[in-house]
């Protein structure tokens, strides 16, 4: 019976992971992410999933023992914040160079130091070169609907590629929204079963896992990944389409909110998407039309759709919960600059830095990038390209 | 145990072709180890290492087993997920056989960097075994010092200077005894200068119903500085001098396995056979010798008390 | 082994051919060979369970020989052996003479 709860974002990624209900779990406890991991540990003392659960001596083991079991031939999962993905970071690399589907819980928290146990992204775009899909979730709706594509979308025989899927460390982990829940049996049949090309467990084909390349083939099979990650465009588009069929919820490679023809944009990802949403229809109210471009996939970048949406646009701001110091702006902000190079008319992006280590965010400063846009629409100037929003000068 | 004329009929699961270097003891370790696995199929991990890099240069592998390299410092973890895959679907039932789960780490990837892993491994209780092909130094990266190099050895980052003397200062970690003090069922040290006692040993720990790990002392032609045909000398003067006993501790019981007795060697005779211990026999020295036989005979001692053979 | 192109190799750096070493040649990194005097040997095995490279050749529960394909010249074989059975030669003065009697 499909059900509707009361869940914290933590607490439905249990469930969604209940309902996939992975073959292995190898995890290791760090805030903000400890909640999931524990629900989950119930399941498991109740018999309630078939999981072998690895409770690991560390993040670096955990995504270790993740690929050994893929690479056995099982379903496998983790769950990470922070610091946690950061010991992984060389492991990560791995997953996804040995095309190995291991889905990830990532609740955003901010990478040390000084230690900050609050939300920032700077933890998953840390990994945006490791080779895995990248998807972000504005609400706890959305993490359970990304965790159940995840599954597809890195199973899926032209992407073979692992994915995390992101959502705001406490904003979201923490806090209790309204969720829909199917019934485990539609998860079941909307997953299917994980069916590996060459599992170590199958003794009768022996294959050999991680070899040594020297300079003749390792470009090669980095090619391989960029080809995956491109495939993957296609395949988040076609499992979003299947998902939306079953739930009711359309998910594409990004969203847009407000008025589709609306000239001033802000680009932003996470739980602050769901802040700008409330904005946009504030001002509406005041008879202002603006738009929000949410990017729910990071990785593989969508180019062509992002042009898409931006190329009318006369201001686009893009909020980067993330520095990246010393480059020319934070990251989302310096692809999607790139992503409009093409266009024949200049179309004035800037940045706002903001929220690093949990530093809030509301609708006033919203509205005020807002105000900040129309200023650049209408001056043609643009005062600050790279902004941060909220600190203490 | 089968006789050798009886493994000669079975099949080299590690073929031929393989890179590492001409009298090189892991290769013989493995081939004594993978013919002792008897008929039950393996799935083998290695971290990375003289094993690994030498076996599996792509796209070529020696293994004819399924074979998986991670990383460094993780070959336990990586096999602790393999083998819970295994638990996972076989209580599914989409597995039906039996398989077994080795590792063959380099002292390296196992006193030093792997260590928590294979800690966290043993720990956990995962049925895997193992073996630790111990050369006591980075052979792969050149022959530099672990934990597990002994001391007064020569290594490339602990040379033999002016100011410095010695070659390493430090006593060898015992990561047998670290290994035996998490109180799995199986824990043993073997040479392939043995292989009866070395084969021997693998099938018990095969047959353990849980983690089961094997010290193998894995003399390297290059790193030691020694002649690449005395390889298998070697292996059994380490075992005659005392400085690597054979020994298996079994859900705890300590047991020596083989006592050189008559044949027993002064420790001299097992370093002045080794280019990295020559700097040791100069005059001078003498002072580090007597210690180096000390240690020895001290460790010697305490292994009897816990095997039971001689009082306190 | 000519080398291929990304789509032409299996993905992830897998190898799928269990044991292709076999196609590496390794016999001629050798300065030094194994000779048998088969008069000598009494088919112990020992030189077969301590060679590196599964170059001693039995076959029936018989020392046949060395795969010299493979084997390196370590030696080994002929310091174990306890019956003397096995000398090593210097491989280029081997081939050398082998050379001068065709």
């Amino acid at each position: 019976m499909e059900k509707i709860a009361a869940m914290t974002g933590d607490e439905v990624a249990a469930e969604a992971m209940r309902q996939i209900n992975p073959d292995v779990l190898a995890a290791y406890p760090i805030t903000p992410q400890t909640e999931t991991v524990q629900r989950f540990s119930e399941f498991v003392a109740d018999g309630l999933v078939n999981t072998e659960m690895i409770r690991v001596e560390s993040e670096h083991s955990a995504m270790s023992a993740c690929v050994g079991a893929a690479a056995a031939g099982a379903r496998a999962m983790t769950a990470t914040s922070a610091n946690g993905l950061a010991l992984m970071w060389e492991i990560v690399y791995i997953a996804a160079s040995l095309r190995l589907p291991i889905v990830m819980v990532l609740v955003n928290r901010a990478l040390s130091g000084p230690i900050n146990i609050h939300c920032d992204h700077s933890d998953s775009m840390g990994a945006r070169d490791s080779g895995w899909i990248q998807l972000y979730s504005e609400n706890c709706q959305e993490i359970y609907d990304n965790l159940i594509q995840a599954v597809r979308i890195a199973e899926e025989g032209s992407v073979l590629l692992p994915v995390m899927v992101a959502f705001d460390g406490f904003i979201i982990s923490h806090g209790t929204e309204r969720v829909e829940i199917f019934e485990d049996e539609k998860v079941r049949e909307f997953i299917g079963g994980f069916k590996s090309e060459h599992p170590l467990l199958n003794i009768d084909k022996p294959v050999t896992y991680g070899p040594l390349d020297l300079y003749d083939y390792y470009f090669e099979h980095k090619r391989q990944q960029v080809e995956a990650m491109k495939n993957a465009l296609d395949v988040i588009k076609k499992v979003g389409q299947e998902y939306a069929q079953l739930s009711g919820r359309s998910y594409d490679l990004i969203e847009e909110f407000g008025s589709p023809d609306a000239d001033l944009v802000i680009v932003a990802a996470g739980s602050t998407a769901g802040t700008i949403k409330g904005a946009i229809q504030e001002l509406k109210e005041e008879g202002i039309n603006v738009k929000l471009l949410k990017m729910r996939t990071f990785r593989p970048f969508p180019q062509e759709k992002i042009r898409e949406s931006l190329k009318k646009a006369s201001a686009v701001a893009v909020m980067d919960r993330s520095a990246s110091f010393g480059a020319a702006g934070g990251p989302i902000f310096l692809e999607i600059r790139s992503a409009l190079f093409e266009e024949e008319r200049k179309i004035p992006v800037v940045n706002y830095i903001y929220g690093l280590g949990g530093r809030n965010i509301g609708i006033e400063q919203i509205k005020k990038i807002y105000q900040n846009l129309t200023q650049i629409k209408k001056t043609g100037k643009v005062k600050n390209v790279v902004n941060y929003l909220g600190v203490r000068e | 145990m089968p006789s050798l004329k009886d493994l000669s009929k079975k099949e080299e699961l590690l073929s031929s072709g393989h890179r590492l270097c001409p009298g090189c003891g892991a290769p013989i370790i493995v081939r004594q180890a993978l013919l002792a696995a008897s008929d039950t199929p393996v799935v083998v991990c290695c971290p990375t290492g003289c094993l690994e890099v030498g076996t599996t240069i792509y796209p070529y592998t020696a293994w004819k087993v399924p074979f998986i390299h991670n990383a460094f410092e993780n070959a336990a973890s990586t096999l602790s997920g393999v083998e819970s895959a295994y638990r996972s679907l076989k209580k599914q039932g989409k597995i039906d056989r039996e398989i077994r789960f080795i590792t063959f780490g380099g002292d390296g990837g196992t006193y030093d960097i792997g260590i928590q892993a294979l800690s966290g491994a043993l720990e956990r209780g995962h049925r895997f075994l193992y073996i630790c092909y111990d050369n006591e130094a980075y052979m792969n990266t050149g022959i530099q010092r672990s934990s597990a190099s002994p001391r007064g050895a020569f290594t490339t980052t602990s040379p033999v200077g002016k100011a410095i003397p010695e070659g390493k200062t430090e006593s060898r970690k015992d990561l047998t005894q670290i290994v035996a003090a998490h109180n799995i069922p199986y824990v043993a040290q073997a040479s392939p200068g043995y292989y009866n006692d070395l084969m021997k040993k693998v099938q018990k720990a095969l047959n353990a119903n849980g983690p089961s790990f094997i010290n193998i002392l894995s003399p390297c032609p290059r790193g030691w500085r020694y002649p690449a045909d005395q390889t298998i000398e070697i292996a059994k003067l380490a075992v005659l001098t005392g400085f690597w006993p054979l020994y298996e501790v079994e859900n705890g019981k300590y047991k020596i396995t083989y006592k050189p007795r008559k044949k027993k060697k002064p420790l001299k005779d097992f370093l002045k056979a080794q280019g990295r211990f020559k700097h040791l026999l100069r005059e001078g020295n003498e002072r580090i010798l007597e210690e180096l036989q000390k240690e020895v005979d001290q460790k010697e001692k305490e292994l009897m008390i816990r095997a039971g053979e001689e009082e306190k | 082994m000519k080398e291929k192109g990304w789509k032409d190799i299996p993905l992830g750096g897998l190898i799928l051919e269990p044991g292709n070493a076999k196609e590496y040649l390794t016999g001629d990194w050798r300065t030094f060979r194994p000779l048998l005097d088969e008069k000598k040997c009494k088919h112990c095995l020992i030189c077969w369970i301590y060679c590196p490279d599964s170059s001693i050749i039995v076959e029936d529960e018989k020392m046949k020989g060395f795969r010299y394909d493979y084997c390196k010249g370590c030696g080994i074989c002929a310091v174990e052996c306890p019956f003397d059975a096995i000398k090593m030669v210097e491989e280029a003065k081997y081939r050398a003479e082998k050379e001068g009697e065709k």
